[in-house]
């Protein structure tokens, strides 16, 4: 399935592969990493990002493509929305049905409250069911939380929220406790050990996994506990704007019908907002990891009703999406590929780089190879470079990847690639937005009551990169939080009359700042349709 | 020149380039995915999709994001497909051979077509792990199971209208909670985060200058 160059070039990967299995590459040191991210990540390239014209974030930077949509109008102005009609009265809305959401929901129910999840697409169409590698938590001899809190605060380059992230790593141990009780089979040894790696950036093995389905195996667990339950979850529906009450509460959302284009009205004494990441936005025209419907609508209501953004400039590109072939681009390879000791290596056999360097590191490194070192393989839709694989199978023996990482090897040889015999070739993809809304320790929004966030949406848990099973972990760890707090709060919570009036000021805000613009958002769905006329 | 193929949606005929998938060729053709749309990447399941190739009998089932067009391909997805899911409080439940009786008994009423198996996107032996789950080995089906998406083509194929993807949701949370053994690490771990064993540890931390912070970083010691 490779071509005659690749396979050219693979022949020079096999040829070093028995010298570079002797050495350790050298890690890099810190101000080496800080001039590679400067000349080569994404997020240093001016020309992506645009300027954020009006609210709370005013002047600050934003990707070009998020900043259009928070410069675009909301599909109801001028649209008359009997607010009287309610179609659903709720004690906690969930607005999301991925892993935060759907861990929200549960406990919110468990808390004693009336609650309901509404979702776009399908519940568990999240970027949570592609998580592949694992969840980190510091639940061994040789680790503790407050090892985990300096691994993620310095691979976030020192500007996580610190009492957001004392919050992810304290919690750790509880939420893989909460996860394998309700019964998701985390990979375990014969006494019940959890089979844990490292992931970049680690300096303990806390990588917790079920194969390369980790996310998919929690994701598909907590939806069925969300269906034992009977928390209600109302699918092609998206929520298309807040509401408010009179007292400037959060107080539930207009809905659309993603089938019928009706609207609805959902009235809830808290909210919370749990949609997840922006990769279907393809800044800076990357490929995604994503899932179809990741398109930032959380960041668009809640910053209409004037929540703040934190790190909305910095993005995540995982290191390792597909090159080749073209049918699977972008798609995501798990870092446990790496974990397991498959090194990177160049178009001429040259280990460049410490497999296992964080990950904005690792993308600028790879973006570096196949640039200005001219060092990548060439692909029909770019570049990229190898992953060598087979490494895997020597290192842990025969039959490592069809056990450890069992979707990797389908997806590849669905396209008549054996990883266990041939390397892969990868390059970075657009794969997690590291900021989002700003929350508070217990995840609600400081300026607006009785609204929270959780999840991907939230910005400022892991600074300005995360490490791989971090996200995984906040997903859990914060939605269960959000969910248990928003129970709380809606018990003390009397809802006015519903309004839609922050959206007004937001256009009229707009208009004086002399942004015009003929779109709507959120966007809901990425466009990809061709029509040929 | 790029290579075209002429298949069909719902019987209607397209030239799509023959390099896509059938999910990316329906874009291409022009339309817009609501249903029938998930992950795109082959885990959520979202697209099943039923096909048969112009002149060949056999009915195919795959997933529309993976699965590359060619010549004559007649195409339906099957964007929804009533399966049954049955509710039960998993702290409740034991796992015996009694719970899968109970819950899905429809699996004794299995022929042994092999239908589920022929038709699974993720070449599952679906067959054996019903087997296993009919005889209350839950391990054995949890595994068997374990990278099942929940597509569903089994279900359309199934002429006892079992729910596999469902009986093997079962098995697992039944292997993952009670069968598989407990982690005392973690139970350790949990107990002594609770009864506050790190709380003056990461006050410190977290109060650190961002000078020590980053030394401590940058010397920390790796774990080999």
């Amino acid at each position: 399935m490779f071509t005659a160059d690749m396979l050219e070039s693979i022949k020079k990967v096999e040829a070093t592969r028995a010298q570079r299995m002797k050495t350790e590459p050298r890690r890099m040191a810190a101000e080496e990493k800080d001039t590679l991210l400067k000349a080569y990540h994404p997020d240093y390239r001016t020309k992506g990002f645009t300027e954020i014209g009006i609210g709370p974030n005013k002047g600050e930077k934003v990707p070009t493509e998020l900043g259009h949509l928070l410069h675009s109008n909301s599909r109801l102005l001028g649209k008359d929305i009997n607010l009287g009609k309610v179609d659903y009265d709720v004690d906690v809305l969930v607005i999301g049905g991925g892993g935060a959401g759907a861990s929200a929901a549960i406990e919110a129910h468990e808390a004693g409250a009336d609650v309901m999840i509404v979702t776009k697409l399908r519940i568990g169409d999240a970027n949570t069911m592609m998580a592949e590698g694992g969840i980190q938590a510091a639940d061994k001899e040789n680790d503790s939380p407050v090892q985990h809190y300096l691994d993620a605060f310095g691979g976030g380059h020192f500007a996580a929220k610190p009492e957001l992230l004392r919050r992810l790593v304290m919690e750790a141990p509880d939420a893989i406790r909460w996860l394998n009780q309700l019964g998701v089979m985390f990979d375990k040894d014969e006494e019940g050990n959890m089979v844990t790696t490292h992931g970049g950036g680690t300096s303990r093995k806390r990588m917790h996994a079920c194969k390369d389905y980790s996310g998919a195996e929690i994701m598909r667990t907590l939806r069925d506990e969300v269906i034992n339950r009977e928390i209600p979850v109302a699918e092609f529906t998206s929520a298309v704007e807040l509401l408010k009450d009179e007292h400037g509460q959060a107080a539930g959302a207009v809905l659309l019908n993603m089938e019928t284009d009706d609207y609805l009205v959902a009235r809830a004494r808290t909210v919370i907002i749990a949609t997840g990441g922006a990769g279907r936005l393809h800044y800076q025209d990357f490929p995604t990891s994503n899932h179809y419907g990741a398109t930032a609508d959380g960041l668009i209501l809640g910053y209409r009703a004037g929540t703040p953004l934190l790190y909305q400039d910095t993005i995540q590109y995982h290191p390792t999406g597909v090159a080749y072939p073209s049918q699977i681009f972008g798609a995501l390879v798990t870092e446990k590929v790496r974990s397991l000791g498959a090194m990177l290596v160049n178009a001429d056999g040259e280990a460049f780089m410490h497999p296992l360097e964080t990950r904005d590191v690792a993308a600028a490194s790879i973006i570096r190879e196949c640039s200005d070192r001219k060092k990548g393989v060439e692909t029909p839709l770019g570049s990229g470079v190898w992953l060598d694989t087979p490494m895997i199978e020597l290192l842990g023996g025969k039959g490592t990847i069809e056990k450890r990482i069992p979707a990797m090897l389908r997806m590849y040889m669905n396209y008549e690639i054996d990883m266990r015999k041939q390397p892969i070739l990868i390059y970075p993809t657009l794969h997690y937005q590291n900021g989002g809304l700003e929350i508070e320790k217990d995840g609600s929004t400081k300026e607006i009551s009785n609204l929270l966030v959780a999840g991907e949406a939230v910005g400022g848990i892991h600074g300005k990169n995360r490490l791989m099973g971090n996200s995984l972990l906040d997903i859990i760890v914060f939605g269960r939080n959000a969910g248990k707090a928003a129970a709380a709060k809606a018990k003390e919570t009397k809802i006015g009359t519903l309004n839609l009036n922050h959206v007004v000021e937001y256009a009229d805000e707009l208009k004086a700042a002399g942004i015009n613009s003929e779109d709507v958002s959120p966007l809901l769905l990425p466009n990809y349709t061709r029509h040929e006329r | 020149m790029q290579e075209m193929v002429d298949v069909y949606f719902y019987g209607k005929k397209y030239s799509v380039p023959a390099e896509l998938t059938i999910m990316t060729a329906m874009e291409y053709a022009g339309y817009t995915l609501k249903r029938g749309c998930g992950c795109r990447h082959g885990f959520c399941g979202a697209c099943a999709t039923i096909y048969r190739i112009k002149g060949k009998n056999e009915l195919m089932t795959g997933l529309a994001c993976q699965t590359q067009v060619v010549e004559g391909m007649y195409i339906a997805s099957i964007p929804f497909f009533p399966s049954d899911k049955r509710t039960y409080d998993i702290e409740q439940i034991k796992p015996t051979e009694q719970i899968m009786m109970e819950l899905y008994p429809e699996i004794y009423s299995c022929i042994g077509c092999n239908a589920c198996t022929n038709a699974c996107a993720q070449d599952l032996d679906v067959m054996q792990y019903i087997a296993y789950a009919q005889r209350g080995e839950y391990e054995k089906c949890a595994e068997e199971s374990f990278d099942c998406i929940g597509c569903g083509c089994c279900m359309t194929r199934c002429p006892a209208g079992i729910t596999h993807p469902m009986v093997g949701l079962l098995a697992r949370r039944l292997t993952g909670k009670y069968i598989a053994p407990e982690t005392e690490h973690l139970k350790k771990r949990v107990e002594e985060v609770r009864n506050g064993a790190y709380d003056e540890l990461i006050e410190q931390i977290m109060c650190k200058p961002m000078t020590e912070m980053k030394e401590l970083y940058n010397t920390r010691e790796i774990e080999k």
